[in-house]
């Protein structure tokens, strides 16, 4: 598989500013990939996205989408690319149809028409489906202001795949909606993809978003500090480890130096699990256990970890 | 044609903008009709014996180009309010020309002046500002031009602002010295030498100018009213216009991408 999105040494020093918003990043996206990028506040995921989808000009380095440089080739990037900003991009005075409308026709889909019906016959039959999709019906031609959230979104993920383009940009695209409103926006994003191939470039607050991607790359204070798969990332970082105790703690103790099984604590007891059979780690064990809990850790604590980490080593 | 095709739909969307905002299409009227009415007419009862012209036929030819100038330059300053509301990062991100967005811009909001026009001049009509067919047909390119030069003044200004709240600031300050300095309400045919430098540096001069050039041609007021002859005004917003709209944009998109 070809990269279709390729990243190389990017630096982004902002007018003004002390440091780098992004420091000297280095990555690629494979086609049909969900990549996810993934970082606290101020991290350089937004300005990354930007410099990604030419509206911000990089400092130095090199960016290509599908094979075209954001600098060189920025109208052929924009074709080819999809984008759903972090804060709606709706026209609020306009109907769900007519933003959709102005999206076909500013990218070379269709033809200017003044309405709706004058439109041609595929234009009508495309936006019907899509509109069956989401749900919106005879919502389409009402103005979106009294749109939900998650309506907002969807709409803007429909109107971004009109002209089918390669890579999905999703800046933070759940932010501010409801539980279920995210859900569903997965779900529905889930199906996009499966049905079009089409590669996914999500940043993101929420890390259980992240736990779907095929690659996940941490970004702090503009670098990349964690770059993997979630498994990779949770493997790496974190260890898996049992906790017991027991009611007798000596007789607990004397039989772990006895057997050789390193622990560490007072009790309960934390002993690693990395590269151990769990189930003959346990049945070794003869002194009647009290408690007994297997900790697998979670994207979550990965990420907390490796911020924590970054930061300490920044200000050390 | 895929950029004609943009040009036309963004400027659709600003026209169906303002035929959905009842509230800002009926507060376009009212001040045109303020100068006018009160001004014009105020000025006329007083001193339009004196000056040799009717004050209420001159009020109205400047405040029909100031309005049509005024507007469409004020509507390219909303693109700043597009980008505030992100609404612009979707035509931004669109692989057209960035001159194509300006320029559609520019159409949309001569459609949107163009409709406020129709209003000054059937209020022209009613106070009895007498109009030949023939004036009509000259007043449509004249309002055209002065719409296309306005939007080209609001390009270059907009290019200079960095957000709404300094656009709303700072866009008063370069319109309403221009109403007296271009001679809307006032006579500034006889200025002294700093006021006629200002004038003749003032972008507003130009399209009220050429206006009333058109409008007065062969009457025996045409002296005493118009600065220049319309091929000279003509000729000066023609290149202002072009110097304004490239250095305009350039600068637009190279602050946009250049922060």
């Amino acid at each position: 598989m070809s990269a279709i999105i390729s990243v190389k040494n990017l630096v982004k020093k902002y007018k003004n500013a002390q440091t780098n918003a992004v420091d000297n990043i280095s990555f690629e996206v494979e086609e049909g990939e969900f990549f996810t990028f993934l970082g606290p506040n101020g991290a350089g995921k937004t300005t990354t996205i930007s410099i990604l989808t030419t509206t911000l000009s990089k400092t130095s380095g090199e960016v290509k989408i599908t094979g075209f440089d954001t600098d060189r080739d920025s109208s052929k990037v924009r074709q080819n690319v999809g984008i759903i900003f972090q804060n709606p991009s709706l026209d609020t005075n306009l109907t769900a149809e007519e933003n959709i409308r102005f999206h076909a026709i500013l990218y070379g889909l269709y033809p200017f028409r003044p309405s709706y019906e004058l439109m041609p016959q595929s234009y009508k039959k495309r936006v019907k489906e899509l509109s069956e999709v989401i749900g919106l019906g005879n919502e389409l031609f009402n103005t979106i202001k009294t749109f939900s959230g998650g309506m907002k979104r969807k709409l803007e993920i429909i109107r971004s795949l009109m002209h089918k383009p390669k890579v999905l940009f999703l800046d933070e695209p759940t932010i501010g909606l409801d539980p279920l409103s995210r859900k569903n926006l997965w779900e529905y994003l889930k199906t996009v993809r499966k049905q079009q191939n089409i590669t996914i470039f999500l940043t993101t607050h929420y890390l259980e978003e992240a736990e779907e991607a095929d690659t996940v790359c941490i970004i702090s204070k503009g670098k990349i500090v964690s770059l993997g798969t979630p498994t990779q990332i949770k493997n790496t970082l974190i260890d898996e480890y049992i906790l017991i105790d027991a009611d007798n703690r000596n007789k607990l103790t004397k039989e772990l130096e006895s057997k050789k099984i390193k622990f560490t604590g007072n009790g309960p007891f934390k002993i690693d699990i990395e590269n151990k059979n769990l189930q003959k780690l346990i049945q070794d064990i003869k002194t009647p256990l009290s408690m007994l809990k297997t900790h697998s850790p979670t994207l979550e604590e990965a990420y907390l970890e490796i911020i924590a980490e970054r930061e300490n080593n920044l200000s050390s | 044609m895929k950029e004609l095709n943009a040009i036309l739909t963004i400027a659709a969307r600003d026209f169906t903008k303002l035929l959905r905002d009842r509230g800002r299409l009926i507060i376009s009227f009212i001040f045109p009709l303020i100068f006018i009415g009160a001004l014009g007419g105020g000025l006329q009862a007083n001193i339009g014996k004196q000056v040799g012209f009717n004050f209420l036929t001159f009020t109205f030819t400047g405040v029909l180009a100031q309005v049509l100038f005024q507007s469409t330059a004020s509507g390219i300053i909303s693109l700043i309010e597009d980008r505030a509301n992100d609404f612009s990062q979707e035509i931004f991100v669109s692989p057209i020309s960035r001159y194509s967005i300006i320029f559609g811009k520019i159409l949309g909001e001569t459609l949107v002046s163009l409709t406020q026009a129709i209003g000054v001049l059937v209020f022209g009509f009613i106070i009895g500002v007498p109009i030949s067919i023939s004036q009509m047909l000259l007043f449509i390119p004249a309002a055209l031009i002065a719409c296309l030069f306005g939007g080209a003044f609001g390009t270059i200004v907009m290019a200079n602002l960095g957000n709404v709240r300094s656009a709303n600031q700072i866009f008063p300050f370069l319109i309403f010295p221009q109403f007296f300095l271009s001679g809307v309400f006032n006579p500034i045919k006889d200025s002294p030498p700093i006021l006629a430098i200002l004038s003749t540096l003032t972008p507003m001069t130009y399209p009220v100018d050429f206006l009333r050039g058109l409008y007065y041609a062969g009457s025996p007021e045409y002296d005493k009213v118009v600065l220049h002859p319309p091929i000279v005004d003509l000729a000066i917003m023609i290149g202002a216009f072009v110097i304004m709209l490239v250095v305009g944009t350039y600068l637009f998109v190279k602050n946009e991408r250049n922060r």
